[in-house]
């Protein structure tokens, strides 16, 4: 099921019981570029973590190496053996369809039943037997994280899951992604470019710069979050400063009465 | 043209403008001028402008076809040229697929097979009937041979390209469901490639009658090529031009036979001109 191949240098000690990921001084070069330079990441079982950065900070390259689609040069890593991944566009095959979509390569018994099972949890019950191409942007990413959340992973890697699809149908994937993640309680970790959506989900966000994680922020206020907290739009700020976004504009349209950063410790320097 | 005189004319004669094209835009009309050019040829053969040893009536035609059918000579030397065809591309199709896959799969099977199979490309494969002759009489294994060499081409063509050009972000995908080797060939590989086999099918059925045509007329005793070198012993024009209506016949039949094959196994593509009703 692994597929790192034996081939590679590289060979993470996958431990199926364990839940929790453990990445130590990963490293990766890209044609002499270092793409992740000595990252350490812990996620804990059932932490929701997203993963911020710039285009090139290597968010994809950890998430791909953490899917087993592709190996580092240096450094060790667990992860669950019961992972899956949501890729930024739904990856249906267009020749099957949605239940076949969701029940393939499930070695379980009643993979069907599982399937259609999960296709309800999704609110897809009814298109069970449709063509991928019949679908929606929304329907089909939906299908894509039944597929996913089918196999019962221990750590769910979503890749971008909600960038193509427009502002509503987004707000509607972000309620159902907490939802099932409530439900079957993986270890979630959301490549994103969207600071905001990071902010409303996750437990952790993980700012990546220079093949590192350069920055933590703790989200521990209760969900639904609104983005009409103060508290929200400070971690915002700080996670724009971290990502170098220069966020006077942004100072200069709220108040100076704006609650302090609650994290000195991560405070940019 | 005269629906375009027609608009162009001022207000009275419009309804008759609108109808005209309405009745242009009927599919049969494209049945109008072939239905013309028979009409003449029927009138220029009775008035005797053609020579009956030049192109006899098509109502002469049609009772030689009748006659043919009748006396069974017709389906019998039908049967025995559609037993060559199916023997020659059944062949044809399973050497095309074997190597298609193997190349296709394989990198070492691209390198293998590719460059002999691109060469053997180029080569027309009318050019290799004296070879044939030689190799394997003027009997029936050269003709199904022929036929075989001249459909595996397509198939080849087509399918190893189909193989090659799915969409890497779909076997990914399959892999990291944990699909093996031979889950990601029979789930994502050969249905992606499907279509495209189609069309390559599409083509070595255009061969195969091609070729059927070509080696029925090195010394065949029988089969529809036979028909038409006997009639041309005896001058009967009217047996060859029904011999050439049954060749073009079984085109457009094998051409349906693979469309409605395609309308079944590709149900899943978005409104193609191919799965359109």
């Amino acid at each position: 099921m692994s597929l790192q191949t034996a081939a590679n240098p590289f060979a993470p000690a996958e431990r199926g019981e364990t839940a929790a990921v453990r990445v130590r001084g990963l490293s990766k070069q890209y044609a002499g570029r270092a793409v992740l330079d000595g990252l350490d990441l812990d996620i804990a079982p059932g932490e929701f973590v997203a993963l911020l950065g710039r285009s090139g900070s290597g968010k994809t390259t950890l998430l791909r190496t953490l899917a087993g689609l592709a190996g580092a040069d240096h450094g060790a890593l667990e992860a669950p053996l019961a992972k899956a991944i949501v890729f930024q566009e739904p990856r249906l095959l267009p020749w099957k369809r949605t239940l076949q979509n969701v029940a393939l390569g499930l070695r379980v018994g009643d993979a069907r039943g599982r399937a259609a099972a999960m296709l309800d949890e999704v609110g897809l019950a009814d298109r069970a037997a449709a063509w991928p191409a019949t679908l929606s942007g929304g329907q089909a990413q939906r299908v894509a994280l039944a597929r996913a959340l089918v196999r019962e992973p221990k750590l769910l890697l979503l890749d971008e899951p909600f960038g193509a699809l427009d502002a509503l149908t987004r707000i509607d994937m972000h309620r159902l992604v907490l939802s099932l993640w409530r439900t079957h309680r993986p270890a979630v970790l959301l490549v994103t470019h969207d600071v905001d959506e990071a902010v409303l989900l996750a437990d952790r966000v993980l700012v990546l710069a220079e093949g590192r994680v350069a920055h933590v922020e703790r989200i521990h206020w209760p969900r639904p979050r609104s983005i009409d907290l103060a508290e929200f739009r400070a971690a915002r700020r700080q996670l724009l400063a971290w990502l170098g976004v220069d966020a006077s504009a942004e100072r200069a349209a709220t108040p100076a009465t704006l609650a302090p950063v609650r994290f000195p410790r991560s405070r940019p320097r | 043209m005269s629906a375009r005189l027609e608009a162009a004319r001022p207000a009275a004669p419009r309804r008759a403008g609108t109808t005209r094209a309405a009745w242009l835009r009927l599919p049969s009309a494209r049945l109008a001028s072939p239905l013309a050019l028979l009409v003449a040829w029927e009138l220029a053969a009775r008035l005797g402008w053609i020579p009956p040893h030049v192109l006899p009536a098509p109502s002469a035609i049609a009772d030689t076809f009748v006659e043919l059918v009748g006396s069974g000579r017709l389906e019998t030397h039908l049967l025995v040229s559609l037993r060559r065809a199916t023997a020659g591309l059944a062949i044809g199709v399973v050497l095309g697929v074997v190597f298609a896959l193997i190349a296709g799969l394989w990198r070492r099977g691209e390198l293998a097979v590719d460059p002999p199979m691109q060469i053997l490309r180029t080569l027309p494969f009318l050019g290799v009937v004296p070879l044939f002759i030689l190799w394997f009489g003027i009997g029936e294994t050269t003709k199904i041979a022929l036929i075989a060499l001249a459909t595996k081409t397509p198939i080849y063509l087509t399918l190893y390209g189909g193989i090659r050009n799915i969409d890497p972000k779909l076997i990914e995908a399959g892999d990291s469901l944990g699909l093996g080797v031979l889950e990601r060939i029979v789930h994502v590989v050969l249905p992606g490639a499907l279509p495209a086999f189609f069309v390559g099918l599409r083509y070595a059925l255009g061969v195969a009658l091609l070729a059927l045509v070509a080696v029925e007329q090195i010394n065949a005793t029988a089969g529809i090529g036979y028909l038409i070198n006997e009639a041309r012993d005896f001058m009967r024009t009217d047996v060859i031009v029904v011999c050439l209506v049954v060749y073009s016949l079984l085109g457009l039949l094998t051409d349906a036979l693979v469309r409605s094959l395609e309308q079944r196994t590709l149900r899943w593509r978005p409104a193609s001109p191919a799965t359109a009703p």
